[in-house]
């Protein structure tokens, strides 16, 4: 069976309606995965993207390493990467989704491989370097800073090769539907023509990424807005660990560099060492704690701490960042390491023989997220979520490598379990229950406002969300945040929408403007709950990490209220 | 003085019906024309209809267009202080703007 579509002439005009087994939204690496899991255990899946199949999100971005206990390298095992993850979490990872990431790790490298990524090798092995945080040569690449771009690749190939997935390019979800606590399916808006879908579904999965697009400066593609996140809470599902937001330290700063990924640097140091130093030129980790000299073991929150400290202190370089020095490095070391990469970057005016880059920390990854269970199932049944969407596995602090095996290792296992709660559940569908968004979708097309447009408040909220809720907070200035979103949230009514209906962009951005105003409220809440420090969370007013504090927060809304609570830590291990 | 430079954009729903808009925007060192757009998009105009996912970043692969006359990822394109026609893609039906129809005919709804 494929995806059943039916077109009903309504009052609002046309509005297509398909039907499916398992509905994906988002086309990353955890939407392809399980589109391809839950293909294989029969029935029909429908994987929808906002953007096209397979291009947006994070994975496509991710041009450094995937972290997996394979042990072609060297001896190594998936408990040692789970004792690495779970001291960089710094003691509140959800242990059980842990154990599941670091245990099928392996498997999901090995298919991949399969399949034909090509993973770099040396002497027929896949080769493993390492990475600040493991303790084993344990993450896998594609060489030259192209792990992303091959992963996306290989998966794109594999989901097409499969009749029973439909996939639909430039289709971004914008409701849930739940009935008697059930996920039922979704409205969507496809951006081609302007118009709304509605499809039945007997499971659903959230892969639709992480939050960085609230944030001014970001390393990941510009359309995760949060979407993941609204959609949960909208749907009555729980957020989990929604403070830690990870910070990559050392994103390119200057000069200007385009074509290249801003976090390209992570390689450069690990495979060619690298000087951290700030304005005066003078190394500085080591002052916060790390043992670096050039060796880059620090890990990231510790790193992103140290740099902005040093330009806190007047130290910076001079766009705001410290120095990041290769001078020491000979022309031919670099040329055998990054081959064309070196070229790429000569067009942009770059030499590293005779010159250092600036380097800052940048928004990059969400350690929290969609609270599941060990079956990718949120508390709403049917609901599912996998990848950077959901939280737990990671704790306070992400270690290099995990985020894409987190994407393979949870989509593979969302989209078993969800095929599975699809066949066990009734196929109910009515449409009663996309009533909400096709009045709320009627009301915005018949708006021309004269207010700003739905980009231009994104702009304000990128900047208000990293000047008081970034790598710094306090509770002061997470106090003010809150006032200023919800002021921005009160505007939401009278944004100026641009005529047309196809590819109209303001209805896309303001979508995406109503997921960023409620995932910066969770992020913020949750930041201000967090009366300590801890990895990614560092309080400004509480530097301290407290004991006390070494448990989870949820949060759910509640009649259109955010709520948290705390919950005590999932343990696995003795 | 805050340096400016000018882009003219080919706009319109179908190639024929298609007309030039010009936008005057803020110019730095180093920007690629795709920043020109993003910038014209949140300041200006944003029923300027564009494709990226990215951000410079030259891994998507979805933000084509013709920069005077030539096909160029807008996300590489380094912008100049002289005007700088953008068009959307010679080869493809225009969708909307700059936007042309890139999409495998099997991810679409229609």
């Amino acid at each position: 069976m494929v995806a059943v579509r039916s077109r009903a002439d309504g009052a609002s005009g046309a509005v297509t309606h398909l039907t499916t087994d398992v509905l994906i939204v988002g086309a990353g690496g955890a939407g392809m995965y399980a589109a391809i899991a839950a293909a294989n255990e029969g029935g029909a899946v429908l994987l929808l993207d906002k953007s096209l199949v397979g291009r947006g999100g994070a994975t496509i971005m991710a041009q450094m390493t995937v972290a997996a206990a394979i042990g072609h390298q060297e001896p190594d095992s998936p408990h040692l990467h789970l004792e690495d993850t779970l001291e960089a979490g710094r003691g509140i990872c959800n242990e059980q989704l842990s154990e599941i990431l670091c245990h099928n790790g392996p498997d999901r490298i090995l298919e991949m491989d399969r399949w034909g990524t090509r993973w770099v090798r040396e002497e027929g092995h896949i080769k493993q370097v390492g990475a600040p945080g493991h303790r084993r040569k344990r993450c896998c690449y594609v060489d030259f800073l192209n792990t992303g771009p091959a992963v996306a690749s290989t998966l794109r190939r594999q989901v097409s090769g499969v009749d029973s997935i439909r996939r639909l390019s430039n289709v971004a979800a914008i409701e849930i539907c739940v009935s008697d606590g059930r996920a039922r399916g979704a409205v969507a808006l496809d951006l081609s023509s302007g118009s709304l879908i509605t499809i039945a579904a007997r499971a659903v999965i959230l892969a639709a990424g992480g939050l960085t697009k609230i944030y001014r400066r970001s390393s990941a593609s510009t359309n995760m807005a949060g979407e993941a996140y609204w959609l949960a809470l909208e749907a009555g599902a729980e957020l989990v660990d929604m403070e830690f937001v990870q910070f990559f330290p050392i994103a390119h700063l200057a000069p200007r560099l385009v074509g290249m990924d801003p976090i390209m640097w992570d390689p450069f140091r690990y495979k060619l060492g690298g000087k951290l130093l700030n304005g005066n030129f003078e190394e500085f980790i080591h002052q916060y704690g790390g043992q670096d000299e050039g060796r880059y073991t620090a890990v990231r929150d510790q790193a992103s701490y140290a740099i902005l400290k040093e330009v806190e202190a007047g130290r910076g370089s001079p766009h705001g960042g410290v120095y990041l020095d290769f001078r020491h490095v000979p022309d031919d070391s670099l040329r055998t390491a990054f081959g064309p990469v070196i070229d790429r970057l000569l067009k942009n005016g770059i030499d590293l023989t005779r010159m250092p880059v600036e380097v800052a920390p940048t928004a990059h990854y969400h350690m929290g997220g969609i609270a599941v269970n060990e079956r990718m199932e949120t508390r709403v049944a049917g609901l599912f979520a996998a990848g950077e969407a959901i939280g737990g596995a990671n704790g306070a602090n992400r270690l290099s490598g995990n985020a894409i095996t987190e994407a393979f290792v949870f989509g593979e296992r969302a989209g078993f379990f969800a095929r599975r709660a699809a066949g066990e559940s009734d196929s109910v569908w009515s449409a009663a229950y996309t009533e909400r968004s096709v009045a709320e979708f009627s009301d915005l097309r018949q708006r021309t406002g004269k207010g700003p447009t739905p980009g231009a408040v994104q702009n304000r909220i990128q900047d208000l969300m990293w000047d008081t809720a970034g790598p710094f907070r306090s509770g002061e200035s997470l106090r003010n945040a809150l006032e200023t979103l919800g002021g921005f949230r009160s505007q939401l009514k009278d944004l100026a929408i641009s005529p047309g209906d196809v590819f109209n962009l303001d209805l896309q951005d303001w979508y995406e403007l109503k997921a960023m105003l409620r995932t910066s409220e969770a992020v913020v809440t949750a930041a201000l709950n967090r009366a300590e420090s801890r990895g990614a969370h560092q309080r400004i007013d509480i530097p301290q990490t407290i004991a006390g504090f070494e448990k989870n927060q949820r949060l759910a809304l509640m009649d259109g209220t955010l709520s948290s609570g705390w919950t005590s830590v999932v343990r696995c291990l003795a | 003085m805050p340096r400016v430079t000018r882009l003219r954009i080919r706009r319109g729903s179908t190639r024929e019906d298609g007309f030039y808009q010009t936008y005057d925007v803020p110019f730095e060192d180093g920007m690629s024309v795709l920043d020109a757009l993003r910038w014209v998009r949140t300041h200006t105009d944003s029923s300027l209809a564009i494709r990226y996912s990215c951000i410079n970043a030259n891994a998507c692969k979805t933000c084509m267009a013709l920069v005077d006359g030539v096909v160029e990822y807008t996300c590489t394109a380094r912008l100049h202080e002289s005007c700088t026609t953008v068009e959307p893609l010679p080869k493809r039906p225009v969708i909307r703007d700059l936007v042309t129809d890139t999409t495998p005919a099997e991810e679409k709804l229609n």
